[in-house]
């Protein structure tokens, strides 16, 4: 692999900034400082009046292989990511079949193999995500796996998740739930409040997802285990997290980039690109969400990336599957939202915190994804113009789905280049193969 | 104007618009011959995915006797039953060449799609829950003939019985009563309320007897039984026996009060059956009238715009 040369950036990592040229070799940051060279045959990429930062990380991706790949494939999936600056994805196990044994988390992480970016994965917690028996974490554990999660529907039977939690505990991993409960949310479009209403939609309360946040908080008092909340949507969730935080339990959170920019008035149109789970909520939750995340009660912003096809997508809004693309808008999305215009609610710094080094500690995958720029560690970078300003195009997306809620918006920041493993495989906003 | 959606597409003063129209298509329905050329040559299309008698009934009828042609869709004779998606399946009736199309479906919004991919002009004739424009005008027609004046709807009070939650006739009649400025209160059991009714302009009682008296136009609405299974409330006759329009209950309104259904009518849950027929029950003329605000949509949507004036002013 040819030297790599990001010339003329600002380093920008969990220890600090700093003007600084970095030089890459073999997969590997070899030299990073101000007065440094490029060596002769080095391939130099433009880093000037952008951001040189880690790779980003994203707990919550669905690839959609095993099973759709009509949506989306591994390698369409780590393409899009790559194009928004990620070097690491977990993928979740809500494929067809679902990832609850070491032979589908073998298939998964084989098909990541040569992909745009390091494919993790995330196991079920229970066989076939059914919510009835346990799935082997142990055996998926002793491959890597470090993330349970049986996303798409929360574990409902209280008995069952404090077993889960009670048993990972000696194998190192963490549960990651997704805070629904399923009597409150049945039949549920899209929140339940003054747009459902209106509209005539069926919707779900934040409720829903409170329950269980606070059903979880206590399991996980009670038993001492890791527990992840995904793509937390309410204002009571939110400040119950923060609760838990403070009385010292091992909980981790995570918001989307919808979730901070968007509510459910975005409804009104019977679009179903707004249509998502947890679902949009009101001004005052994603006020909440926001101020959560400025606070740090909520660690890391995940995509919940779920790509689904155009027909799929195309049905009445009671039919069509929840879910939204957000690999290749997501960094800009919220950059756009939290640091730039009047009043940024945080600095760029601590937005890549959330998007890059506490992402990949809460994943496990912090040797070599999130951590300083410095010689001798792995080369999976990105590198960011904060100022560079673009309009979202759904059609130009590299996923294989268009199920975008960003279509035609305008966008500050935009993914220059980024480099997994020491190979630049975005150049200019271009995926490099 | 190029659809009609919602209720809120035509505002005031289309609605008193459409109300005008209708009444020259009331005269035009009285004649020996019905039928008028104000729509030769245009094309509408009735694409039904729920079932319905009354509406596509009506509909088609006023399509006919405004001398459009007509061409009709319905969902258990359609390829929709071998998979065919919602989008194909109205593009290919567009693609015979249409200038109209009239959805129903049982999912809320279809309508609105179905407007992002065609060009025809879109009627909703009842989306979901959500709205069902075409029968909260023939409504509010039905209540203006007759009590006989123009425009008695400023201060009128209307309440609006049953299962407000799941109704699409309560959500455009709310709209287009109150627009008119009629005032409007909503009567049902907590359960079936909407669960937020942040911005509507509506009173709420979920006491039918303390309304009774101060009500000028009973509204009520058919109750499914299958929502018993919901938990929405126990039973029929313990629904029907607090908030049925009862022999008892229409004794107490006061002598000029109105009593309507969109139909059809569940005679003995949420009226009783003799109710339905007494004098100040307006729900037949509400299916008579519903042809004629229907020739008024279709005419407004389709018709030349001169041919409108000289219409209203032969009128």
């Amino acid at each position: 692999m040819p030297e790599l040369f990001l010339a003329g950036g600002t380093v920008l990592d969990a220890t600090g900034t700093r003007r600084a040229h970095v030089r890459v070799v073999d997969g590997m940051v070899v030299e990073t400082g101000d007065g440094i060279e490029a060596g002769p045959r080095a391939q130099v990429l433009d880093a000037s009046a952008a951001v040189v930062c880690p790779g980003l990380v994203d707990l919550h991706t669905h690839l959609r292989q095993p099973g759709n790949e009509e949506a989306e494939t591994v390698e369409s999936g780590s393409r899009a990511g790559a194009l928004g600056g990620y070097t690491a994805l977990v993928a979740m196990p809500n494929t067809d079949p679902p990832i609850d044994s070491a032979a589908v988390v073998r298939q998964v992480l084989e098909l990541g193999r040569a992909s745009l970016c390091e494919v993790a994965v995330a196991g079920a917690i229970t066989m076939g995500r059914a919510g009835e028996r346990l799935a082997p974490l142990a055996e998926m554990a002793e491959m890597g796996v470090r993330l349970f999660t049986d996303d798409g529907a929360g574990v409902q039977d209280g008995r069952l998740m404090r077993r889960a939690l009670e048993y990972a505990l000696p194998l190192g991993i963490t549960l990651a739930q997704h805070c629904e409960d399923a009597s409150l949310a049945a039949g549920s479009v899209m929140n339940e409040g003054e747009w459902s209403s209106r509209l005539g939609l069926p919707g779900q309360p934040a409720e829903a997802e409170e329950l269980m946040v606070m059903r979880d908080i206590a399991l996980a008092r009670m038993t001492g285990g890791r527990l992840h909340f995904l793509h937390l949507s309410t204002a009571g969730s939110v400040a119950m997290v923060g609760a838990a935080k403070a009385q010292g339990l091992a909980v981790t959170a995570e918001a989307t980039p919808h979730h901070l920019a968007l509510t459910e008035s975005c409804l009104s149109g019977y679009d179903p690109n707004f249509k998502v789970n947890p679902p949009l909520r009101t001004e005052r939750d994603r006020a909440a969400v926001r101020r959560g995340l400025a606070d740090g009660v909520i660690d890391a912003i995940a995509t919940d990336h779920a790509p689904h096809t155009q027909e799929a997508k195309e049905m009445p809004l009671d039919q069509a599957p929840p879910g939204m693309v957000g690999l290749e808008t997501a960094l800009a999305v919220a950059h756009t939202e939290l640091c730039s215009g009047e009043g940024p609610l945080m600095s760029l710094a601590e937005l890549l915190a959330a998007l890059t080094w506490r992402p990949a500690a809460i994943a496990g995958l912090h040797t070599r994804h999130g951590g300083p720029i410095e010689a001798g560690r792995p080369a999976n970078l990105c590198v960011f113009d904060p100022t560079a300003r673009w309009r979202v195009d759904p059609e130009a997306m590299a996923t294989r789905s268009r199920n975008s809620p960003f279509g035609g918006r305008e966008m500050t920041g935009r993914v220059r280049h980024t480099i997994r493993a020491g190979e630049a495989v975005v150049i200019d906003g271009q995926a490099q193969r | 104007m190029t659809s009609l959606l919602a209720v809120e597409d035509l505002g005031a003063t289309g609605i008193r618009e459409v109300l005008r129209l209708a009444d020259s298509f009331v005269e035009v329905s009285e004649r020996a011959i019905p039928r008028v050329p104000a729509l030769r040559g245009r094309t509408v299309a009735t694409v039904f995915f729920e079932d319905s008698t009354r509406t596509r009934l009506s509909f088609e009828t006023a399509a006919k006797r405004l001398s459009a042609d007509t061409m009709t869709f319905s969902v258990s004779t359609s390829s929709v039953n071998k998979g065919e998606s919602l989008r194909d399946t109205v593009e290919t009736v567009a693609a015979m060449g249409i200038d109209a199309m009239i959805v129903r479906h049982r999912s809320a919004g279809v309508p609105w799609q179905v407007s992002r991919w065609i060009d025809a002009s879109i009627i909703n004739a009842g989306d979901g829950w959500h709205e069902h424009p075409t029968q909260a005008l023939l409504d509010c027609y039905t209540v203006r003939q007759a009590l006989g004046r123009d425009d008695p709807f400023p201060g009128l009070r209307v309440a609006i019985v049953g299962d407000i939650k799941h109704s699409r006739v309560a959500r455009s009649n709310v709209a287009a009563f109150s627009a008119l400025g009629a005032r409007v209160t909503l009567v049902a059991p907590p359960t079936l309320m909407p669960p937020s009714l942040e911005g509507w302009p509506v009173e709420v009682s979920h006491d039918l007897d303390a309304v009774l008296a101060d009500t000028d136009v009973v509204y009520l609405l058919r109750i499914q039984a299958e929502r018993m299974n919901e938990a929405l409330f126990p039973s029929l006759r313990e629904y029907s026996a607090r908030y049925g329009m009862t022999r008892e209950r229409a004794g107490r309104l006061c002598s000029s009060a109105l009593i309507m259904h969109p139909g059809p009518m569940n005679r003995g849950v949420e009226i009783a059956a003799e109710v339905s027929s007494l004098p100040n029950s307006l729900i037949t003329r509400q299916v008579t009238n519903g042809v004629a605000v229907r020739m008024a949509v279709l005419f407004r949507l389709l018709g030349a715009p001169e041919a409108s004036e000289a219409l209203v002013a032969h009128a």
